[in-house]
């Protein structure tokens, strides 16, 4: 047992602690504020009045619904194919032993702890090396590239949390192989797998380096956001769809965690 | 003998379905092979076949004169990189990726270990949101957010009026190398905006080493006469220094390929990322843009490679 003493913490990491949560918070919060602002030039502060007025135009601006599709499309489907890969390759490396296994999961990581750049203009270099144009399909194959790793490493934590005793319970009841998997296995690796594809969505609708090499003449979400950012044309709006995009990206954050809770302080605890 | 044994016991099974998983149970390495072939077929073909591509073409050069590619190998785009202006670039890139690695430890850490020694119960929850919130919104809104607290109009400038303490800011802004116009166009903006943006990625590996330091081992340093400082230096440090690692692997590999965060927040001096970006866009020197990518990829290498002997993989 721990003594009573030291559940307290002492001042200092306190104020440490929260200084540095507000540091990370109090940006973020900045955001909303400004979505409401009466100002259209300048990001003057403090605004000079409020306004829900900018809601309304950007909810009439179709380039904003053109980028807002695009980006739910590539990241349902570079969600979609990062999941059957990632779950492939966790139950290999999780479930058998083979020789280069060390080397199959670095080259799962490879694409995130490399820098984006990299991963981007690579894949450019060889799109016009293959003579492949940009379109639709060039921008989900690169966010499936570095979605992989997120489903992968939530379906490795949970296949090795899976007692190989159940599988070999289900053979021995006479189960084959894709009754096992379909009984046994998928029901106590889904939610780790929708917590990874929530994770993979949310990646892939906020990534803009890799997207804007392998993008072409499409802008995605982040992309139509970037121009604004290097060329503010219409502040207002960028405002509101800043403060849309965090609402949107916190829903699958909360989602995933959620559903890993348990799971995770279960795996913690075994450590 | 075994496959005897197997019939007898196990009658053969009629289904399609059966007769495949039961090849499957004799031949577990047809199993891995699909298990792993369409994974490894995407990120080998796709991805290290690109990259081995990229890497190829920086042993190319580009002609003067017609701005074409010249197809034969040569070292002369790596003795380019070697010139002072590009080697100018790889050193403000690198210092500036140690410099915000290091202060993002100094903020990262008591987050981290308050989170676990201190928070229980509901309270660890609410830390772990609080961290994971931040770290996956989104980049640009992130980068967004400090444009309009570090304009000239904005935030920060209104803040420092109020305190009465403007001067300080202009006279930190008429400082060599981190001054500027405004902040906004200063490395002082773009190195807050690194820390801001990196940041989170240091805390949960920092965490998670300092989780699994038993609280005895300190309740032992302070049995023994060490004070708060001798338990941190020679007893707690020591411990989440595997964590600190795995996190600065993040904080400073992220740091060293952005090309975004200099572009819209800070002054006209190149980044490695943008140096990258300008040489495959406007200047069309793909080989010296594939020589520049190398220096990340061989940095992060050796640290990856160090980090490794440290354990920090343990901790991620």
């Amino acid at each position: 047992m721990r003594s009573e003493k030291s559940n307290s913490a002492p001042l200092g990491l306190k104020i440490a602690a929260a200084a540095g949560l507000a540091f990370m918070h109090l940006p973020i919060l900045l955001i909303f504020l400004y979505a409401f602002t009466t100002e259209e030039k300048s990001y003057q502060f403090p605004p000079p009045g409020l306004t829900t007025q900018w809601f309304a135009v950007a909810w009439n601006r179709p380039d904003v619904w053109a980028a807002l599709t695009l980006s739910v499309k590539v990241a349902s489907i570079a969600t979609a194919a990062a999941l059957v890969l990632g779950t492939l390759c966790a139950a290999a490396v999780s479930q058998t032993r083979f020789f280069g296994r060390e080397a199959v999961s670095l080259l799962v990581i490879l694409p995130i702890a490399l820098p984006g750049i990299i991963t981007g203009i690579a894949l450019r270099s060889a799109f016009s090396i293959a003579d492949i144009p940009f379109s639709f399909w060039t921008i989900m194959l690169g966010h499936a590239t570095f979605c992989i790793v997120v489903v992968y490493n939530n379906a490795v934590a949970r296949f090795r949390r899976i007692s190989g005793s159940l599988i070999e319970a289900s053979m021995d009841l006479g189960a084959d192989g894709f009754q096992t998997f379909r009984y046994v296995i998928l029901p106590n690796i889904a939610t780790a797998l929708l917590a990874g594809g929530m994770l993979a969505f949310a990646l892939s609708f906020d990534e803009v380096i890799v997207t804007t090499f392998t993008a072409g003449q499409q802008s995605t979400l982040p992309i139509w956001m970037l121009e604004e950012l290097i060329r503010p044309r219409q502040r207002p709006v960028t405002n509101v769809v800043a403060m849309v995009v965090v609402i949107v990206t916190f829903l699958p954050i909360l989602g995933a965690y959620y559903l890993t809770r348990d799971g995770d302080q279960i795996a913690g605890a075994g450590k | 003998m075994t496959i005897l044994a197997e019939r007898v016991i196990l009658p053969e099974r009629r289904s399609t379905a059966g007769r495949l998983s039961d090849f499957f149970w004799r031949h577990p390495h047809v199993l891995l092979a699909l298990l792993l072939g369409p994974p490894l077929l995407w990120l080998g073909v796709v991805y290290l076949g690109s990259l081995f591509a990229l890497l190829l073409q920086s042993f190319f050069s580009i002609d003067d004169f017609s701005g074409l590619i010249n197809y034969e190998f040569t070292l002369a785009t790596y003795r380019q990189l070697l010139s002072d202006t590009h080697l100018d670039i790889i050193i403000r890139t690198v210092s500036m990726a140690a410099i915000v690695t290091f202060v993002s430890a100094l903020i990262a850490f008591p987050i981290a270990y308050y989170a676990a020694r201190y928070a229980r119960g509901k309270w660890k929850a609410l830390f772990y949101l609080a961290v994971m919130l931040p770290l996956w919104s989104s980049y640009l809104v992130k980068i967004y957010a400090w444009k309009l607290i570090l304009a000239k109009e904005g935030i920060l400038t209104w803040f420092f009026e109020k305190l009465n303490l403007l001067w300080l800011l202009e006279a930190w802004l008429t400082l060599p190398v981190v001054g500027g116009n405004s902040l906004s166009v200063s490395y002082t903006g773009t190195f807050i905006v690194f820390v801001y943006v990196w940041m989170p990625f240091m805390i949960l590996p920092i965490q998670a080493a300092l989780e699994r330091v038993p609280a005895n081992l300190i309740e032992a340093s302070w049995d023994l006469g060490g004070t708060p400082a001798q338990t941190f230096r020679y007893v707690l440090f020591p411990l989440a220094l595997p964590g600190i690692v795995a996190g600065s692997i993040f904080t400073f590999s992220l740091t060293l390929g952005d090309y975004i965060i200099p572009q819209i927040v800070g002054s006209s001096r190149l980044f490695i990322g943008q140096a990258v970006y300008a040489q495959q866009g406007t200047a069309g020197n793909i080989p010296l843009a594939a020589a520049f990518t190398v220096v990340p990829i061989v940095i992060m290498g050796a640290y990856l490679w160090m980090a490794k002997r440290m354990g920090a993989f343990d901790a991620l």
